[in-house]
């Protein structure tokens, strides 16, 4: 049975595989050579991550209206200001609804074109980087494209051309929230600009997965197809797809510049980094009230990580089952 | 060990996962290349060097005049940031608050910056030529008797039409807002649209409240907006929103002429600085009408916009920043007039040169300059951003979006009396 076969060969894993620690001698160069090669990146991380970090914690409990270097202590009185403001939970609901359309669509499409290029005989590295050749484009500009070019209200908007052959009526895809065409512009969007990534990772695993696993359910009479994919590919894949599919959630919170260009100057569909956007650096300037929330949600990204870790088992070999 | 490798948890497996998570910031970095964040001013007001921001005009050549004007200054180096992007106020703002500041920058008489000692006073090199000024420029500038900022140009919106298709159409130029929705519907068809306001609608929001007999703010700096002339207005203008007569959604935004060139469009609310390439593109088939009257007790109205220099009072050379400002826009006639004519058409703040400006003493930009006089509306400097932001949010919602604007013209007081309390309070 494939079940069996694939199950079996994961079983053994088990347990943390030792890493072979012989190969790292001790020495001073090799020290300095540590942190040659890591300083540089530390020093970045250090001075444009963790010093931010911080702070953006000290401004949250101040009064910090047009300066950043504020000196009116207030307390968790921001917290307050942020977890009663509509509009801030609000855009916790417009991201969840992001990330409930963009995780599995994205997940299904890159691992759709990952099987489709795996399958290729010819032209493979041709197919691999016209499907990855989007991620290099900035999201700005991808945006803008969208914007103006493919879901324009006019008529020779690309998308209204296409609806105008089977004689539907041009669409105003951004500017009325109801019904709420929007959303199939920002997720198409980011479909087309980070698929091919997914893809790349995706193709990597499937490149990884043994073929004799294939060859035993063949002869075990699985059924080439639906069959083999759902009890050999999709089990072989779940790192990965655990991987990706946590980046994804990450990349669905840090959304942002797709909305903003996008969707400037509504009051709807502003998911929680635009709000903050316009909180702090929008009108009021509000850098406490702005920091409150960042760090609100930062808590709310490390929680969902920490669950989506429990529940899909990701860095517990115990969990792989 | 074949079984290793066959678990999906092995060391090159997450090692892959891991590559792939750092992949995927870097990545992340690339693309957070936003404009975000401040620009890269080179050493902002260290000794003889200033920097000046500038938002960036549609119309060609206005980059090169500026920094031309710029290059002139002999007494120090100027470089300019011309900046691009919907969000000019965003931009300014938060540079102000850091180190990279500009020393002198472009925007609009608001409060706020003279509250919180941002602008300079500038009384005294105005003063000289005081009455050579629009009045009404130097009052939109004025606090407690000082002046704040020096108006560079005034920009007049009103409506834009095609004559061509309102003949053909058989419809006559509206005199209220019930008419412009009858005579949109007249105008479109199945290739052009009747009127295009803008993709957010937002610069007609302060014209609404003229045309409908209110203000934004009264003399005693209380909200004069909220009437139910203006909420009539709204509901109207929600109206026009669903009919289908209004373009959406264009390429191009209202501050382009693009839109009534290319006949995406019969009317367009734009400025006056897009008058010579409309003229071009469309010659002697073009005219223009104020916003039309909302109520029976309003007027029709026309949005006197324009942009002001003001000088950053926290700069590290506020001096010489003052100086620069005084030869460009007091001293510097020559470069004022090219400034407000050559491009697009401004009108010039100072009398003697609107006055010798032939350009705009006959035809169209002549009519122009008659509903800047007739009809306009300067801004008021006790309207600030958050104030404008608060009514356009009420536009969104109650127009875009459907909902009721005596709602959410309530919510927008609670916004504005916060601002105003802070301000006048």
């Amino acid at each position: 049975m494939p079940t069996t076969t694939a199950r079996g060969a994961a079983r053994p894993a088990s347990g943390k595989a030792s890493p072979p620690r012989s190969r790292r001698g001790p020495g001073a160069r090799r020290t300095l050579a540590f942190w040659l090669f890591t300083g540089p990146f530390l020093t970045g991380l250090l001075v444009f991550v963790y010093v931010p970090i911080l702070w953006s914690a000290w401004l949250s409990f101040f009064e910090a209206r047009f300066t950043v270097t504020p000196s009116e202590f207030v307390g968790l009185e921001n917290y307050r200001t942020m977890l009663t403001d509509d509009e801030f939970t609000g855009s916790l609901v417009t991201f969840t609804v992001f990330a409930a359309i963009i995780v599995p669509t994205t997940w299904a499409l890159s691992l759709a074109l990952a099987l489709a290029v795996n399958r290729l005989r010819f032209l493979r590295a041709f197919f691999r980087s016209v499907f990855f050749l989007p991620t290099a484009v900035s999201y700005v500009a991808a945006s803008l494209i969208w914007k103006m070019s493919v879901f324009n209200g006019v008529r020779f908007g690309l998308a209204n051309t296409v609806l105008g052959w089977f004689g539907v009526d041009g669409i105003a895809w951004l500017a009325s929230p109801d019904p709420p065409w929007y959303w199939l512009v920002i997720v198409t969007v980011r479909l087309w600009l980070q698929a091919g990534f997914y893809m790349i990772l995706f193709l990597a695993a499937l490149q990884n997965i043994p073929p004799e696993l294939y060859e035993a359910a063949a002869v075990d009479g699985a059924r080439p197809g639906w069959q083999t994919f759902r009890y050999i590919t999709l089990p072989q894949l779940r790192a990965t797809s655990t991987a990706v599919v946590l980046l994804l959630l990450v990349a669905a919170y840090q959304a942002f510049d797709e909305f903003f260009n996008l969707l400037s100057k509504t009051t709807w569909g502003r998911p929680p980094l635009v709000e903050l956007y316009h909180k702090a650096l929008g009108d009021s300037q509000d850098y406490g009230a702005g920091s409150a929330g960042a760090l609100v949600l930062t808590l709310l990204i490390c929680l969902v990580t920490l669950l989506q870790g429990r529940i899909m088992g990701f860095g517990r070999a115990e969990g792989a089952k | 060990m074949p079984a290793m490798s066959n678990s999906p948890w092995d060391r090159r497996a997450v090692l892959r996962a891991a590559l792939g998570l750092a992949a995927a910031g870097g990545l992340a970095a690339c693309g957070g290349n936003n404009g975000r964040g401040g620009g890269s001013g080179s050493g902002a007001g260290s000794g003889g060097t200033l920097v000046q921001y500038f938002h960036a005009y549609g119309e060609a050549g206005t980059e090169q005049a500026v920094k031309r004007y710029a290059k002139a200054y002999e007494e120090a180096h100027v470089t300019t940031q011309w900046i691009t992007g919907s969000n000019f106020e965003s931009k300014l703002f938060a540079s102000l608050l850091t180190d990279k500041a500009p020393d002198v920058f472009e925007f609009h008489p608001q409060i706020q910056l003279v509250e919180s000692g941002q602008v300079a006073d500038l009384t005294d090199l105005i003063e000289p030529v005081k009455d050579d000024f629009n009045p009404a420029d130097i009052r939109s500038h004025t606090v407690d008797g000082k002046i704040y900022g020096i108006r560079m140009i005034d920009d007049p919106q009103f409506f834009f039409y095609r004559k061509s298709l309102f003949d053909e159409a058989g419809v006559g130029v509206p005199r209220t807002l019930d008419e412009l929705l009858a005579t949109a519907a007249e105008l479109t068809n199945d290739k052009v649209k009747g009127i295009y306001l803008g993709n957010t609608l937002h610069s007609i929001v302060n014209p609404l409240i003229w045309a409908s007999g209110a203000d934004t703010l009264d003399d005693r700096n209380e909200i004069a907006y909220h009437t139910d002339g203006v909420v009539g207005g709204f509901r109207t203008l929600r109206k026009l929103f669903t009919s289908g007569d209004l373009l959406l959604d264009a390429p191009t935004d209202f501050w382009d002429p693009s839109a009534l060139n290319q006949g995406l469009t019969a009317i367009q609310w734009c400025g006056m600085w897009a008058m010579p390439q409309m003229q071009e593109a469309l010659g002697d088939d073009l005219g223009i009408f104020p916003f039309p009257k909302v109520t029976g007790g309003g007027k029709q109205a026309v949005y006197n916009g324009g942009w002001s220099m003001f000088v950053n009072a926290k700069g590290r050379n506020v001096e010489a920043a003052r100086e620069y400002v005084k030869w460009l826009w007091i001293d510097r006639k020559d470069y004022q007039e090219d400034w407000a004519l050559s491009y697009g058409f401004h009108i010039p703040p100072r009398t003697s040169i609107a006055e010798s400006a032939d350009r705009l003493t006959s035809g169209l930009p002549a009519e122009g300059v008659r509903l800047f006089h007739e009809f306009g509306h300067f801004d008021n400097i006790g309207w600030t951003q958050a104030m404008i932001t608060a009514l356009e949010d009420v536009l969104a919602n109650c127009v875009r979006k459907g909902g009721d604007p005596e709602a959410e013209l309530d919510k927008a007081d609670a916004k504005v009396n916060r601002e105003l309390d802070k301000l006048f309070g």
